[in-house]
């Protein structure tokens, strides 16, 4: 009778284990969860810290040669550019590092982030401008190079930090859902959505191309494409949905913004890597 | 536009593998400036000799089909850390730049 109890009161504790905040449930952890579950599953043989390769993590000689291109990347003098942006100063003599904790390192793994005051998404980019604003200069153009370049080096400066969004509050939960529902909307003339490729076929080819995993895309952002073309990542996103053949949203629209701070909360506890090389 | 050219130079066994990166347009003189509708005048790097303490080891005779800020990586035999390589590029335009690293 004792070890009937026993074994009774082991499963209910083994059974309220399980249940807890009902937030665990649903909302946006448990989604993490269900697809690093669902990519385990369809993609085996690749382990979660290799996520953040993509598709060179499903193909061993584009690994190599991806290996081989960043001992020294032909992308390194316009990253310069980048650096030579971040550190001069500005007309009253601040600088960039002035605006962020720790002088901008081990920084861009908590952006994007939600501002209850503000009620919107605040994505690295969006404080970059903000700190020119503040310092009396000109902000910079959304989604182009000059902000690609100087981003690309600012990020950087975070590089092995591991990605750190939260989605705390009503606020941010609905930023959260809306980015999304956006990720699983039908769009364009071809009628897919991201979830379409990155989800449902990763690891598939689309032409000659292999098709990366969601989790794990968002840790190395801005990149150089091709070799030396700086993409922001909603750069990618307007490439993505020409591809697609659909109208493209403009960078740091409210779509994007949210999209993003999805994106990159299902990249969490990752390591980040700017830039990065893709073909 | 300032040229820069960036050098390694690391030993592997007996053998010193050195890669070059160059900062230049190389423009074929085949494509239009989008805005004025003219050609951009061909500027590209016609000639890169690369020199081992001194001596010529390699010579090389670059066209227009080699693309924006050019890379080159190549191999020579029988360096040592310690030695000094050389690289001199010659464009078109007669524009001349150099870089020297020594051998880690």
């Amino acid at each position: 009778m004792k070890r009937i109890l026993t074994y009774i009161m082991a499963g209910l504790l083994l059974g309220c284990a399980h249940t807890g905040p009902s937030a665990d449930r649903t909302g946006p952890a448990a989604d993490r969860r269900a697809l690093i579950d669902y990519y385990k599953q369809t993609l085996p043989g690749i382990k979660f810290d290799d996520y953040i390769y993509g598709a060179l993590a499903m193909n061993p000689d584009a690994m190599n040669q991806y290996d081989s291109f960043m001992e020294f990347p032909s992308y390194s003098i316009d990253l310069d550019k980048g650096q030579k942006a971040w550190e001069t100063p500005f007309k009253n003599g601040r600088k960039f590092s002035s605006c962020f904790p720790n002088g901008g390192r081990n920084v861009a793994g908590n952006y994007p982030y939600f501002d209850d005051a503000a009620n919107r998404v605040v994505t690295f980019e969006n404080a970059i401008n903000a700190c020119l604003k503040a310092n009396g200069e000109e902000e910079l153009k959304y989604g182009e190079s000059e902000m690609g370049l100087l981003t690309a080096y600012a990020r950087s400066l975070s590089d092995g930090m591991e990605v750190n969004v939260k989605v705390e509050g009503a606020g941010a939960l609905a930023a959260y859902e809306k980015g999304k529902a956006y990720y699983a909307t039908r769009n364009g003339q071809l009628n897919f959505s991201c979830k379409s490729c990155h989800v449902q076929s990763a690891g598939k080819f689309i032409r000659s191309d292999q098709l990366s995993m969601m989790i794990g895309q968002a840790s190395h952002w801005p990149e150089f494409r091709g070799g030396t073309d700086i993409v922001t990542l909603q750069g990618r996103f307007k490439q993505c949905e020409k591809n697609v053949r659909a109208k493209p949203k403009s960078a740091n629209s409210e779509e994007y913004n949210n999209l993003e701070y999805y994106l990159t909360y299902m990249s969490n506890d990752l390591p980040m890597q700017t830039p990065v090389f893709r073909k | 536009m300032a040229e820069t050219m960036k050098m390694r130079a690391t030993m592997e066994g007996d053998v010193v593998d050195v890669k070059v990166l160059i900062q230049h347009p190389m423009d074929t003189g085949l494509m239009k400036d989008a805005k004025t509708e003219k050609l951009i005048p061909a500027h590209f790097i016609n000639q890169v000799v690369a020199t081992l303490n001194g001596k010529t080891v390699l010579d090389a005779q670059w066209g227009v089909g080699i693309a924006k800020n050019p890379f080159i990586g190549f191999r020579i035999k029988g360096a040592k850390p310690g030695d000094k390589v050389g690289v001199n590029a010659v464009d078109n335009l007669g524009t001349k730049f150099d870089g020297e690293v020594v051998v880690a």
